[in-house]
Order: C-alpha cells, then structure tokens, then sequence
C-alpha cells in the first residue's frame, strides 16, 4: 500500500466513523490491479477495498451527480484534474457544494495499460512510481520504463497539479507540472490540408461504434435527457448507420461541452476504440483561448462561459475562421 | 389529419409576370396534407382574403400557406382574416415568393422552381405550427421613480399628472438632485432654484405622489405590470410626520465637523440637518457618523430642544414593500473623481476647484453666500482660469472616453457669469473644441465671446503649479501655436460626469443593461431612446447618457408618456412566440437565463415523479412570457435541448431545412 | 445516323440562408423591392433572431445535402435584441473554425451582417457566396448518403 493510499483510506474511515459523510465516492479494486473502479462506499467494513493506485485515471466528479439526489454527505476523492470539473458541476447546479467534502488528492499522473500492454507486459500486479520512472511488476517479472512511455493520453499533457477546489488536501510528494503543450496534437492538424484533416476524422471517427462511453463519462454531459436520445430533437440516432452520423454525434457533442469541457480527458480516456476524442475538445478550447483570451473551464464555480459572454469587439467569423485574429 | 390550403397570390403581374402562379398551384396540390390549392390576384384584397375565409370553412382547413409578397407585409392581414374565420393565426404561414423569388429572378422556370420549394417549405413548416395565443397579465397601476432629481420629479410630474399613483424613491434626505446645487441654467441665465423648487413643491403637495427621501431600492421582482420592489427606508432618527423644519436642532447641535455634501464639502453643517433651505421635505436628518448621542451616548440636545418631539434616536431602518407596473431609473450622475490628474493640482491647491464647487461659490446659498472668494484666501480672485474636457474624450485610465456634453455650456455660463458680476475680472478658457449645439447654446458661447470677453484659448492645459501664490497655468495656444502660461487666482476644471455609481446595483435589480462607462443601455439607440431592454422599465436623465437639463426634462416626459401608455392599460397582451422550457428535460444548469437580455428566465425547484412512488426534486427554468421577447438565444444555450421558441421550433427550422434541401 | 448525345446536367448546388427578421430578412426584402438579383438556389429562412441559429440546423442542412449554409443578422450592436447576434458571432466562430478543423472547406460557412438598409450588400453577399459555393462544387464531406439513396430512387 502506498503512502497516498494509506492515508486516504484513514481519511475515508475517520469520515465514515464520525458520520461525519454518510458515504465516500472513490476507487474499488477490481479483478486485476489495474482495473480499479468508481465505487460509493458506505461502510468502513467496505473501505477494504478502497484502492488508489497508478490505474485511478477515473474523474469521479460526475458520480456526485446521482449519489447526491439519494440525500446524505458526500466526501469525494479528486485529483487536481477532477477538481475542474467538480466546479464546473457546481456552477451549472449539479452539485450542491455544500452536500460535499472535496478531498483533493495526489496524482503523479494515472497509467495506461493499454500501453503497457503494448510494450509488452501483461498481467500486471503491481505498479510503483519512482520518480521520472514507473516499475511495472507483473506475473511474469517486472519491468522498468520512463514514465511518459507509459501514462494515459491525459496525463501527458496535464492542464495542471493545482486543486481548484479542496476542502482538505492529502499530498505526501510534491506534484510536478507537466512541460508538454497540450494543444500540439491539435496543431499538428490545423496544419494539414482541409482534405488530410477530413481523411483524418473519417477515419477516426468510422471507427465510433456509438457506445457512448464519452458521453456517459463525461462531466459536462449530464443532461437529464441527451439530445441524441430525444425523438422530438430530429437529432435522435441509436446505431451509426454512415459515416455521417458518427460525425454529427461527435461534432455536436464537442460543440456542446465547449465552454464546459475541463479538458479531464475521459473521453480519450475510455473510448474502446481509440478514438483521439480530446482532439475535438481542445480544438474548442485552443479557439476559445485565441478568440476570446484564456478560459479554464472549472477553475471557479461560478462565473460565465465564454459561450454565454461576448464582447463587443469579438472577431466576426470569416476573420476567427481564417485565424486571422487573437484576443488583444 | 392536417388539412392545408394553399393559396398562391398572382400580386397583379409582380409575382405572376416571372413565376407561373397556375403551376406552383397545380404542383403543391400533390403534396401531402394540402387539400386546396388556388391562385388568385390579390390574396390581400378584400377578395383575396374572402377566398381565404371560404376555403377555411369549406375545407375545414387547419393550416394555411400564402405565397404572396415578405410576410413582413401582410402576414399580419392573413393572420386576422384567417381569425376571423376561426383559425388559429399562427397556423397560417407565408411563403415569400415576391421579394425573395419574382423580384429578383429572371428566368421563368428558375422563379417557378423557387416558388413551389418555398411553398413547399412553409408547408412543411405549417404542418408543425401550434396554435398560439396571446397571454394576458394584468397591469399594477402604480410607477415607481429611482432617482429624486430633476429626471425624476419631471417624470413623476407627468405620471401623476394623468392621474396615477408614483412614488419617487431617493437615497439622499431631500429630492432636488444636482440640479438643487446649480447656482444658473444655461442658455437663460435664470436661477436654478427658481425654477426647480416650485417643481419640488409641486411633487410634494400631489396627492398622488408619495416621495420617500432616504430611501433606496433594495429588491426588485416581477415584471412589465408587475414589479415587486421592497425599499430601504434609511432611519432619519427624525420623525417626518412630526418635524416642522424649524431649525432649532441645527442651532443647538454640538457637533459641526460634517461635511456639507450639499456644498460639494466646501463648509461644515451640523450633524443633525437639513441639507438646504428649500428642502423637500423640510425635515431634519441625523448623520449618524456625526452625532454624539448616536456615536458616545452622550448629548441628546438636539431631542430636548424639539419642541414636536420628533427626534427618535432608537429608530432602525424600515424595508417596506410595494408593487408597481412601471419603472422610471433617474438616477442622475455625479463629477468623477480628478485626484489622479495630477498636472491639475487639484489635490494639492485649495484653488483648484471643479465647476460644480465653483456653482456653491456662486450661489447665494453657498457657503460664500453668493460672493466669489477664492477658498484658500477668501479673497476676489481676479485671473480665472477655465480648463475644459478634464477626465472626458480621454482615453487613459484616469478619464472618460466620451464627451460630458454639458461643459462648454456651463464653461461659457461660468465665464459669462463672472465677467458680469466681476467685470475687473480676468477669464480665460482653455478647450479642445467648443461643442454648443442646441437652441441658442452656439449663440449663448458667442455672448460669452463676443460681448463678456471671455479669452478663449483653444490648447490643452499641460501643468497648473503653484508659484509664490499664483497658480501658474501651462498650456499650449494651438492657433497662435506657442506656449502659454497663465498666473491665475483661481482655476476652475470642467470636470467629467458619469453615472451616479449606485447605478451598477440598481441595473442588475432590474437585470437592465449597462455598458462600458456604467451608463444604462436604451432598448435601440434611435427608436427606443428612453426605454430599457427590459420591458416596463424606462430611463431618464444622465443615468442614460450625459444630457442637459431641457433634455433631460425632455427624455423625463418621454418616460411618463411611455408609463402612462403602460399604466392606462388594463392588461397586457404579451406576444405568444416565446421560449418555453421543456421542464422534463432541463437540467436548471442557468446557462438560458445568462444569455437573456430580458432577465425572463428564473429557476424554480420542481418536484418530479419518477414511478414507483418516488420523487425527485429538480431545479428547472421557467421562462416568463411577459417578459419574454421571442430572440431564442436561450434555446441555442441549453444543450438538452429543453429550451425551444413558440413559432419558431427547432423541429420546425429543421423541417424547413429539410424540405429546401430536397432537391 | 443520329448522335445520341446526353446532356449532363449541370451541378446546381443548394444553398440554405438563414435571415434574422429584423435586420437580414429585410435587407432580403429590400434586394428584392430594389430587383437587385442573386442565384435562385439561394433560399431563405425567417428566424426572429441570428441567435435563434442552432449548430444543429447548420449540421441538418449539410446532412441534408446543402453545399453552403450562411447566416446573415444585424450588424453588431444593432441587434434588436441588444445583444442576439454578439452570441451569434462566438458560436458561429467557434462552429465554423470547429468544421474547417474536421475538413469542411471553410468557404461553405459564412456569417454576414446585413442591415435593413442594405439590399445591395445582402445581394452582393448571396451572389459571392453563391459563386464560391459553385467553385467548390457538391459538399460530400458533411453528407448523410442515405438521404441521397432516398432522393435518387
């Protein structure tokens, strides 16, 4: 057990025992050591499988959402990432702030077992952080790698180690900033042609099988009934029947977070196919940023998105388009 | 089932002559739903519109479509003629195949083509129309004036005038206002207390207006008719009902050190006051921060001296409520500060002053009593130096971007004044431009000119600086173009207006807008000069823009005309096309209500069943469609989808989209 | 011997203009009082606002088959309703760039204010769009292809 983890535990059962929440959101073991999962807990009896380990990338902001319309006190587990968008719930009333503890935690950044995989290394039993490097034990022996081969998409390009919200913190190692930018991916795209950046999405996107497992996990989308799932919208689709759906899903969907998207990476994070989804979210955020000047969605919890702002000088959008202009 | 009827008009030969009315009609008879289908020459003649109402009753139509000239025509025509056969008027529709089809195609096919796809579009349009009706709210026939000023006191004049109830709510002891400071009036010269204070006194002897002095606005609810507004009634620690005005607190008070805010805190006043002889009301006031019995405990003179016994030194601020149906913002301005331009002195030299503490030291009330003395001295200053544009068409942090307006008028009043009285006096003005405008203003600076001998130097100033007691005034002649410098006795600054601050809190009470320099923002720039976004709320006086007195009185009586059209109404008819919140979907996230320019949308917390004998309570919007006025910007906010317009839906749009693009 | 030619039809493209009410719509009107021409293929649709425009009718248009989607409203700060169009002009913005980004030529979306007064613009606007839509040719990329299947058959 790691220090971190230690100590949140004895967190966790100190709240739960002086009632002082009636229940803790955080991590539960799962099968394998790393597949830990969201889990409510309610008892010190089931904190025994309280876990927080490398493979935690999980925001548990959004669970507050259906565990608080069941009443009591919360205490929830967030990384610096997941404050974000526990603010952002809070400003669109989600959340009731006050029905909530925010333990920020820890994060060296969360691990990828897809890419360990990759690398090799199956059956995974254990991880261990040190430093700029991460061992890897598994059935078979462990292995060593730099710690960059081997983290989640997010984490790499981390927008900050900064808690925006923390009722009380539990920090045992100091958290470094990431030096990565993360808008070069998106770059890297406005770059190429209109008809390469086409190919790109078609490609990308016809792989979508419409679980949407982006959606569900998304913070910012929490309405009570997804556009995409009402009839009366004329938007509504079930299974993706072309290319073209896939696309209007993806597309409206990146437009209606944007403004709200905290950029916590969970879509990439548990797409099954891969798909490069924090590419359409930042592409709104990067805009966001150059048009209207720099927005970090979540860093307060309240306050106005710049969708729901303007100024009178904004950019008209031939000029925005074209990226002919820059916020002064 | 939809039973639509189409009816294509020929209007003579201006749409006939280049789309073949007898094909659209022949072609939209096939299409689904439509059950009639004609042509005619004049839809909107007598006839036209008779053919209409026949085929409505004969064909038991639901639904109608008229290709005729831009609904902004005639869709109101076709709407009462569709009502009063008894169709619904929303469920009629107007495709507009002359100003955007006939008019501008040449080509027969081509416009005939266009036609049946435009009809065809409103078709599919109609098809989703819900019949709408207009709401009803009633009207609380009752104004409230913010703001005791000149502004205010015209407007409530006028309101009371046609014989409704205002209320004129004001935060100082007495209404009056800045103009009650003003010593002359520009371009008459005649005293500003002569002509205000009748009004004043007419304000208080109405019995339809009640003044509620001391007071401010705390709370505002409701909408156009129905404003909930609750007020703070500051304690006076004077009762008005009993104080006569007479004075003999004033007399006896201990303590003298407060400033006399009247007197632009040029002299001293007691603590327990009237802030001017006209006051209205003539009654007395205790400045808390002064007095000694309220501050120590100890004195109590004031109260064994009233001979009413009025004084009451236990009393609490009172928050009152009241409802009214419209409301005047008159809140007026206030000189901004101009210790930051430090190349005027204005803070080191006592004889730096701002023109309206120049207005005090002329006035016969003024704490000089009407002679001019300079205040460091009080001796006659016999060099004046004006400055003109100090803090206004300036673009650096200290100043204001747009021009004051009333400067070089009461710059030249000033002058004018000075020369006249003093005429062994000296005056000089330093301008950038002299902007005058209006009757007889141009011809008012030319006296100043011409006959007084005002010396008016067109150059800014750079320095005033003190030198062995004159002030030495540096600046630049731009027409002789050189340097200049002035020893000066006295040096006046034209100093900026802006927005009485307490403005900021009163528009976001009234969720009325206010733009970059906190001035309030009118409805439209030209059509809709005096009122505000919000429906039932007007503006008047400087709390708008920088005006003078006429135009502002102007602007105040604009207001009053606008609450009594309001105000005699019964009720209000209320436009059906508004946004409505889809209470099943919303998610209460408050991003609708932030893009309202209305202030239409609030959230309530409504409790939902979810089967199975549970509830849950969710906070949703509720749009107020008396206050709503059908933009839509709301509905693009909300991402559920929850938020749509009455008329024009999203299916609706969509279904429109659809049909053009069916090739 | 007679030569069967077959004339190909040439490619007329669809294009969808949504006009506020206030401001675009009359400037419509005006073109139209004034006989100042554009392409048939332009069509318009009446909302009461530019702020009224849903991202979703834009996409609908385009899966639809539209080959170019324009928005006109008022010139900034004539809003009728004060501040619609400022929405207008950050949603559309960020929109547009957002389908450019996807590969949608960025020409096929266009935003224009065009006041009450202004039929020669409004027309000048539609006969430029309509041109550049025209060089660009039918829009694949946004297509749903069934609703050509429904249409070809």
């Amino acid at each position: 057990m790691n220090k971190v983890e230690e100590l949140i535990v004895k967190r966790a059962r100190e709240l739960l025992s002086s009632k002082e929440v009636d229940k803790v959101i955080g991590w539960k073991k799962g099968e394998f050591y790393f597949d830990p999962s969201p889990a409510v807990f309610t008892s010190e009896e089931e904190l025994k499988d309280f876990v927080y380990n490398g493979f935690c990338g999980a925001n548990l902001s959004k669970y507050l959402v259906q565990e608080l319309k069941k009443g009591g006190k919360i205490a929830v587990f967030l990384k610096p990432c997941d404050t974000y968008s526990f603010n952002e719930l809070v400003k669109e009333h989600r959340v009731d702030k006050n029905a909530v503890k925010v333990i920020a935690i820890e994060c060296q950044g969360k691990l990828d077992i897809e890419k360990i995989k990759e690398k090799g290394v199956s059956a995974v039993t254990e991880t261990e952080e040190n430093g700029e490097e991460v061992i890897v034990s598994s059935l078979y022996g462990s292995a060593k790698f730099r710690k960059e081969e081997v983290l989640l998409e997010k984490c790499l390009t981390c927008k900050s180690k900064k808690f925006a919200v923390a009722d009380e913190t539990i920090v045992v190692n100091e958290m470094k900033e990431t030096a990565n930018d993360r808008f070069s991916g998106v770059e890297e795209l406005e770059r190429m042609s209109e008809e390469e950046r086409f190919a790109f999405w078609k490609g990308e996107l016809s792989k979508c099988i419409r679980c949407n497992a982006c959606r569900n996990v998304c913070p910012a989308c929490t309405c009570v009934k997804c556009v995409f799932d009402n009839n009366a919208s004329g938007m509504a689709t079930k299974a993706p029947a072309d290319t073209f759906e896939e696309q209007m899903f993806h597309i409206i969907r990146a437009y209606h977070v944007a403004g709200r998207c905290t950029d916590c990476g969970e879509c990439s994070r548990v797409c099954p196919q891969h798909i490069p989804l924090h590419l359409l979210n930042r592409k709104f955020i990067k805009d966001i940023n150059r048009l209207y000047g720099d927005f970090q969605a979540g860093e307060a919890d309240e306050g106005k998105n710049p969708l729901i702002e303007y100024t009178e000088k904004d950019a008209d959008p031939t000029a925005a388009v074209n990226g002919e202009v820059r916020h002064a | 089932m939809q039973r639509i009827g189409v009816f294509i008009c020929w209007c003579g030969s201006n749409i006939a002559a280049t789309v073949d009315v007898e094909r659209v009609s022949e072609a939209i008879k096939s299409e689904p739903g439509v059950v009639f289908s004609a042509n005619y020459q004049y839809m909107c003649s007598e006839n036209g519109q008779q053919l209409l109402r026949n085929a409505i009753k004969e064909y038991h139509l639901t639904g109608v479509v008229v290709g005729s000239c831009s609904p902004r025509m005639h869709e109101a025509t076709f709407r009462k003629a569709a009502e009063a056969e008894g169709l619904n008027p929303y469920m009629v529709e107007i495709a507009n195949i002359r100003e955007h089809c006939s008019w501008i195609h040449k080509d027969r096919e081509e416009a005939t083509e266009k036609a049946i796809i435009l009809v065809r579009t409103a078709i599919a349009k109609v098809k989703l129309n819900a019949p709408l009706t207009a709401g009803e709210s009633p009207v609380t026939k009752r104004a409230l004036v913010i703001g005791g000023g000149i502004a205010g006191i015209q407007a409530a004049l006028d309101i009371a005038e046609a014989g409704f109830e205002v209320d004129i709510v004001e935060k100082n002891p007495t209404i009056g206002g800045r103009m009650a400071q003003l010593d002359k009036t520009f371009p008459t010269l005649d005293c500003a207390a002569c002509i205000l204070t009748p009004k004043m006194v007419d304000c208080a002897q109405s019995d339809k207006i009640d003044i509620l002095t001391y007071s401010e606005v705390e709370d505002v609810k409701g909408f156009v008719g129905n404003f909930k507004v609750k007020i703070r009634r500051k304690a006076r620690f004077v009762d008005e009902t009993k104080c006569t005005g007479c004075k003999i607190c004033m007399d006896n008070c201990p303590s003298k050190k407060g400033l006399n805010e009247f007197n632009m805190n040029l002299n001293n006043r007691p603590a327990i006051y009237i802030p001017f002889a006209q006051a209205i009301p003539n009654v007395a006031v205790i400045d808390p921060e002064q007095c000694l019995k309220l501050k120590s405990g100890k004195c109590g003179l004031c109260q064994k001296k009233c001979g009413v016994g009025a004084i009451d030194y236990t009393m609490t601020d009172k928050i009152i409520e009241r409802e009214y149906g419209a409301i005047v913002v008159a809140t007026g301005f206030r000189p901004i500060n101009i210790d930051k331009f430090n190349e005027y002195g204005y803070s080191e030299n006592k004889d730096v002053i701002t023109s309206l503490e120049l207005e005090r030291l002329m006035n016969a009330a003024g704490p000089t009593n009407g002679v001019l003395l300079r205040p460091s001295d009080n001796t006659h200053p016999k060099v004046i130096t004006f400055i003109q544009c100090v803090g206004s068409r300036d673009l650096t942090d200290c100043g204001k971007p747009y021009c004051s307006k009333i400067c070089c008028m009461y710059t030249a009043k000033h002058a004018m004044l000075i020369r006249e009285k003093y005429p062994d006096t000296e005056v000089h003005v330093f301008y950038i431009d002299v902007r005058c405008p209006g009757k007889n203003y141009d011809e008012f600076y030319r006296r100043a000119c011409e006959q007084y001998g005002v010396d008016y130097i067109k150059g800014m100033v750079g320095k005033v600086y003190n030198q062995n007691g004159k002030l030495m005034v540096q600046g630049s002649n731009l027409i002789e173009n050189e340097q200049v410098t002035i020893p000066s006795d006295l040096v006046v600054l034209a100093t900026a207006i802006e927005p009485e601050p307490s403005v900021r809190k009163i528009a976001t009470l009234l969720t009325a807008s206010i733009d970059t320099n906190n001035f309030l923002t009118e409805a439209h720039p030209k059509l809709k000069p005096v009122e505000s976004p919000t429906a039932g709320v007007y503006l008047a006086g400087v709390c708008q823009g920088p005006k003078d007195i006429p135009e502002t009185v102007s602007q105040a009586s604009a207001c009053a005309a606008k609450v009594i059209g309001l105000l005699v109404k019964d009720s209000l008819k209320t436009n059906p096309c508004v946004a409505q919140s889809d209470e099943s979907m919303c998610n209460g996230c408050s991003q609708c209500a932030n893009v309202c320019a209305y202030g239409a949308i609030t959230y309530i917390d409504k409790e939902f069943r979810l089967g199975g004998g549970k509830t849950e309570t969710r906070r949703v919007a509720y749009v107020n469609p008396a206050v709503c006025q059908g933009c839509g910007a709301c509905t693009v906010t909300c991402p559920s989808g929850a938020m749509d317009l009455k008329g024009f839906a999203s299916k609706q749009i969509m279904s429109e989209v659809e049909e053009i693009c069916r090739k | 011997m007679q030569e069967v030619t077959e004339q190909k039809k040439e490619y007329v493209p669809t294009i969808v203009a949504f006009c506020c009410n206030w401001c675009s719509y009359a400037g419509a009107d005006l073109a139209g009082s004034s006989r100042l021409t554009y392409p048939a293929n332009v069509k318009i649709i009446r909302v009461p606002c530019s702020c009224r425009v849903n991202p979703m009718f834009v996409l609908k248009a385009f899966q639809r088959g539209a080959d170019g989607v324009i928005l006109c409203g008022c010139h900034p700060g004539d809003c009728h309703y004060v501040t619609g169009n400022y929405y207008t002009r950050r949603r559309m913005s960020l929109l547009f760039s957002f389908l450019n980004y996807m590969g949608i030529e960025k020409e096929r979306t266009r935003v224009e204010w065009v006041s009450a007064a202004e039929g020669a613009k409004f027309s000048a606007v539609m006969n430029d769009f309509a041109k550049k839509i025209n060089e660009l040719g039918e829009n694949k990329r946004l297509q749903d292809l069934r609703v050509k299947e429904e249409r070809d058959e």
